[in-house]
Parts: structure tokens; sequence; C-alpha cells
């Protein structure tokens, strides 16, 4: 078996089998696999008895979920009005110089994946940025790009 | 009179005072007691009578909610929390589960109570993950607690995945349910046919919070709050361009005017109330505009604007999230949205005359009654107030 056969098998143990059990599965292969690839899709929709493309459909409606290809890590960085009038735009030219990469996109060496994102709930402490699924608040380009720089 | 930041705090203080039942620490057994030790209906009659109504934007009576579901006929009833907060600007939710979550866990027990129902459901928005590991925590202590006070209901936690519509209680539902997050057609409503296709309540984070405190103390303290079509008081999230920013719990009932008073820098040109989806009050409208359901009703959201930042940038940035957030499923939003945006791009750039600023508004008129969900009716909303209180900030 391949080793998301078996992953798939694994996460589809631990939740079940039934319709309302496909987000969490999904969930949890985007947390393993950075994305949700074909294969793994593939493989939910057998466990489910669903089809690949009701599997996709419903995979690509969510922003998380996108069935993508992403870098290791996840940058999304809120770029709601409120983060824009407190200097996002200079945090964002900051972290593309930085990682070489323009927003929308992943580094050469698969590290990052550089997002923007809707509201994250963070307006008081704006600029913010999420790293996967830790916040960054009250962001300059410097304590950005030292952010990123744990990582 | 503008005032400087330290009397501004020191008079949001005074407010507090009056003014502290979201964040005021309460002991939960001491809550579920009181609960156990009143029927369904007076738990029900003890919320209608309080008047409090809806905290998640639309602004439903939850007594009436209440007492819908309490008269379904069903083996197997839901209470859903909605803690998807996705309007720009709002943030209330992330601090209550931050700091009262056993107070939110509270209130969905006690409408359990009310209504009759046996699982609970915290819908938590995909950003707020990093809150899970330690809202779990405390819900496995809830839970037992529950178990040992003898409650047939219990608690479970489910992750969104980054979509605003799925906020929407049907959308929600259908995420729930594995599914793309479409609303559902309404009526029926879920009080009736919701998760499962059995009887659901959804209420807002904060809506729990304040049945939680409104059964513990009764409903006095939050009549003497508010005026009467507003009772109580509301969680406020506060950003943009102002002094004071971050998150106060207010009577409701105050003018804007009160209120830029009190946050805004001194140069406060525009207040958007509710967020993306909700409405722009120009300065001169500050005086006669009140905060609650008679004036312009809000999820918690007030963001700030000074006389530097240009208001049509702030409604291209609107327009923008709706393009995006639209689920895409019925013509009026998916489309129109995306017209709205063209067509101010347009008037923008010269390509458009600024008369065409007319077909986008009848549009926009047209988007109010024919989008199938309250995410394309009210697209408008900031629409219409900005372009009818900003207009040649639009068109020049
Ligand atoms: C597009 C859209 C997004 C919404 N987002 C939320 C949300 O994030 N949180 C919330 O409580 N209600 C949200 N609502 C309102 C819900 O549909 C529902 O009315 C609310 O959860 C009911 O709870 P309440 O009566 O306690 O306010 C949204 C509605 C729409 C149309
Ligand atoms: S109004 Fe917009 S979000 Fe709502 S159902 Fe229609 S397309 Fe979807």
């Amino acid at each position: 078996m391949s080793s998301t056969a078996e992953l798939v098998q694994t996460i589809v143990g631990k939740h079940g089998t039934r319709r309302e059990h496909l987000l969490p599965i999904l969930q949890d292969l985007a947390k393993e696999q950075r994305y949700v690839t074909e294969d793994a899709m593939i493989e939910v929709a057998r466990a489910l008895d669903l089809s690949a493309a009701e599997v996709y459909g419903t995979a690509s409606f969510y922003t998380f979920l996108e069935p993508v290809p992403t870098g290791e890590h996840v940058i999304r960085i809120c770029k709601t009005i409120t983060c824009y009038m407190k200097g996002k735009d200079e945090v964002i030219k900051a972290i593309e110089d930085h990682l070489r990469v323009k927003l929308g996109g992943t580094t050469t060496d698969g590290k990052f994946s550089f997002f923007a994102a809707n509201c994250i709930g963070w307006c008081h402490e704006g600029p913010a940025m999420l790293i996967d699924d830790k916040v960054y608040t009250k962001l300059t380009p410097k304590k950005a790009i030292d952010a990123i720089n744990e990582y | 009179m503008v005032l400087d930041r330290e009397t501004k705090l020191k008079k949001l203080k005074e407010h507090q005072t009056k003014v502290n039942m979201i964040f005021q620490d309460q002991d939960c057994g001491q809550m579920l007691d009181k609960c156990l030790s009143m029927s369904p209906d007076e738990i029900i009659a003890e919320v209608t009578e309080s008047g409090l109504k809806g905290r998640g934007g639309a602004g439903f009576p939850t007594g009436l909610k209440w007492k819908f579901a309490a008269e379904q006929k069903s083996d197997v009833k839901y209470v859903i929390c909605n803690a998807d907060e996705g309007e720009p600007g709002t943030f209330k939710d992330r601090q209550i589960l931050e700091e009262q979550a056993a107070k939110v866990f509270a209130g969905m027990a006690i409408c359990s109570r009310a209504v009759n129902a046996s699982e609970g459901i915290i819908y938590l928005r995909g950003e707020y993950n990093y809150l899970r590991p330690r809202l779990q925590e405390e819900l496995d202590a809830f839970n037992k607690k529950l178990k040992e006070k003898g409650f047939k209901f219990s608690i479970i936690i489910k992750s969104g995945s980054g979509a605003y519509v799925c906020g929407e209680e049907t959308a929600l539902i259908e995420s729930l349910e594995g599914y793309r997050g479409e609303p559902r057609n309404k009526p029926p409503y879920p009080v009736s046919h919701g998760y499962m296709n059995k009887p659901t309540v959804v209420n807002n984070v904060e809506t729990l919070v304040y049945c939680a405190m409104i059964i513990r103390m009764g409903n006095k303290e939050f009549l003497q709050l508010g005026t009467k079509d507003s009772r109580g008081a509301k969680v406020f999230s506060v950003s943009g361009d102002a002094d004071v920013e971050g998150i106060y719990e207010l009577e409701l009932g105050m003018t804007i005017r009160e209120f830029v008073d009190l946050f805004g820098d001194g140069d406060t040109k525009a207040v958007q109330v509710g967020g993306s989806s909700g409405h722009c009050v120009p300065r001169r409208d500050f005086e006669k505009t009140i905060i609650g359901f008679e004036g312009v009703p809000t999820g918690g959201s007030m963001m700030l604007f000074n006389s530097s930042r240009s208001m049509y940038h702030v409604l291209h940035n609107y327009l923008e999230f709706f393009c995006e957030e639209s689920c895409g499923q019925c013509t009026p939003c998916r489309v129109g949205s995306q017209q709205l945006l063209r067509g101010i791009e347009a008037i923008k750039k010269g390509e458009k005359p600024p008369e065409y600023l007319n077909e986008l508004k009848k549009l926009a008129e047209t988007m109010k009654v024919a989008a199938k969900c309250g995410l394309g009716q009210s697209v408008p909303n900031p629409f219409l107030s900005i372009v009818n209180n900003f207009y040649e900030e639009i068109i020049f």
C-alpha cells in the first residue's frame, strides 16, 4: 500500500466514514501533507464511497483545503482595510524581498507559501498574519522577517 | 470637544463599571445549578423577557428562537455555537473564547435544557485553530461537569476552513455535514430543519454568554440597560483610525457621536458599523445615528476612518472581499459583486461617466431583493451608504 493510502486509512479510521466526517478528514490531511493531494482525494473518495469529483468539489470550496501545492509553511497576511491602514503593504514588500517570492507564490525551495487572507480577527493589532496556525500581530517589516526566521 | 487619550480611557472605565457581563468571572457550576432549578419554560421566559436579540448580526430575538426549537417534536436536537467570526473588523468572539470559554459552554448547556437538545457543536473558524487545544482542554472538564450534574448533553468542537460564508447559519450547517458551505433556502429555518435535518438552535458566541448571565442573575440588570428596541449591552470591536482600539462592552443605544468621542482620533470622518456588510455613517449623521437595532445594527465591528482616508479605497476593499467570499451559488451576488467592483473602477479611470453610478445603484437595489442569502443581500449596505455619502470621492 502506498504511504498516501496508509495515511488516509489512519485518518479515516480516526474520524469515521460518514459524509460529515469529510471535512475533519481533509483538514487532517492538509495538516499532514501540507495540502490535499490528488491521490489523497481519490483514496478518501474510495473510503467514504463518494465520487472523487465530490471530494474535490468540497475541498476546493475552502481556502484552507485548496488542492494546490503549497510550501512547508503557509504565511497568510491579512489584507483587510484596517491592516492596510496600519502599514500592511510595507510588510508585504519586506516579506516579498526577503523570501524572493511574490504574494500568492511559493519559494523555490518549497519552504514557504505567501498568501493574502481576508480578516483574521486582529484588526486592533494590525498588521497581522498567520504562519500555519500561529498568529503574529503589530507587524513591522523587521518583526515579520524575524517571525519568518523562526521557521 | 476632543478628549485626550487618558480622559477617554478614564471615561471608558466608568462605562465598564456600569456594564460588565461578558468578561466577568463566574462560577459555572452555580450557573448550571441555577439552570437545573428552572423548568425549560421558565428559562425560555427569562430569556424572552430580557429582550435579548442575537449578537451575530441579524438580531433575531433569542427567546423566540429557543421557543420555536422547544416546540419541535424530535428525538434529537442540536445547539450550535457560531464561532465563525469572519466579518472584517470583528474579533470579540475570539477574545470571549480566550477568556470566558466556560461561560459560552454554560450558555449552550442552558439552551440545551430549554429546547431539550442532546448535542452541542462549536463551529470554530480555521483562523482560530491556535485556540483549539486549550478550548478542548476546558471543554473536556466542562463535559465532565455536565455529566456529574445529570445533563444529558455534551459539546464537541469542529473547525472551519477559511470561508466567510460559513458564518451564515445554513452554510455553517452544510459545512458541518461535510458539504460545500453553500447557504440553503430559508424557510425552512434551522429551528425546524437544521443539522442533519433536525431542529437546531444556532447562536452567536456572545449571545450565548448573555443567556448564561441572564439565567445566572435574572434579567433585571440586562433590562436596565439599552433602549426599548435594543436591550442590554454589546461587545464592540474597535479598529481603524482610533485613539483607543480593542474590545469593549458598552450599553446599546449610544449615538455614533458619543462613540466617536470615546474612541476616535479627533478627525473621524466616517464610521463603518457592522463590518464590510454593514453601513457607513458619515460625520454629518453622527449625532442622529443610534447604535442599535433602531439605528445602525452591528455584530460588533466598528471601523473608524479619519479624513486622510479615501472612501473609494475603503469601498474597493470591501467589494473585493465580497467577490472572493461569495459562494457563487446565485447570480445576483456572484456577478453583481463583480460588476459593482468593476463599475467603480471604470468610473475612477474615466472609462465610464459618473452617471454610470446610477446604474450600479440600481444593480445594488436588485441584489438586496434577489440574492439568496444575507451575504449577497448585504453587499448593497456598504455600497449604497458609501456611494451616497461620499459621491465625490468615488467619481473623482
Ligand atoms: C454571510 C454571513 C456571515 C455570517 N457570519 C456570522 C458569524 O461569523 N458569526 C455569527 O454568529 N453569525 C454570523 N452570521 C449570522 C448567522 O447566520 C446567524 O444569524 C447567527 O449565527 C444567529 O445567532 P444569533 O441569533 O445569536 O445572532 C452571518 C450571516 C451571514 C449572512
Ligand atoms: S447571496 Fe452570495 S453567498 Fe449567498 S447564496 Fe447567493 S452567491 Fe452564495
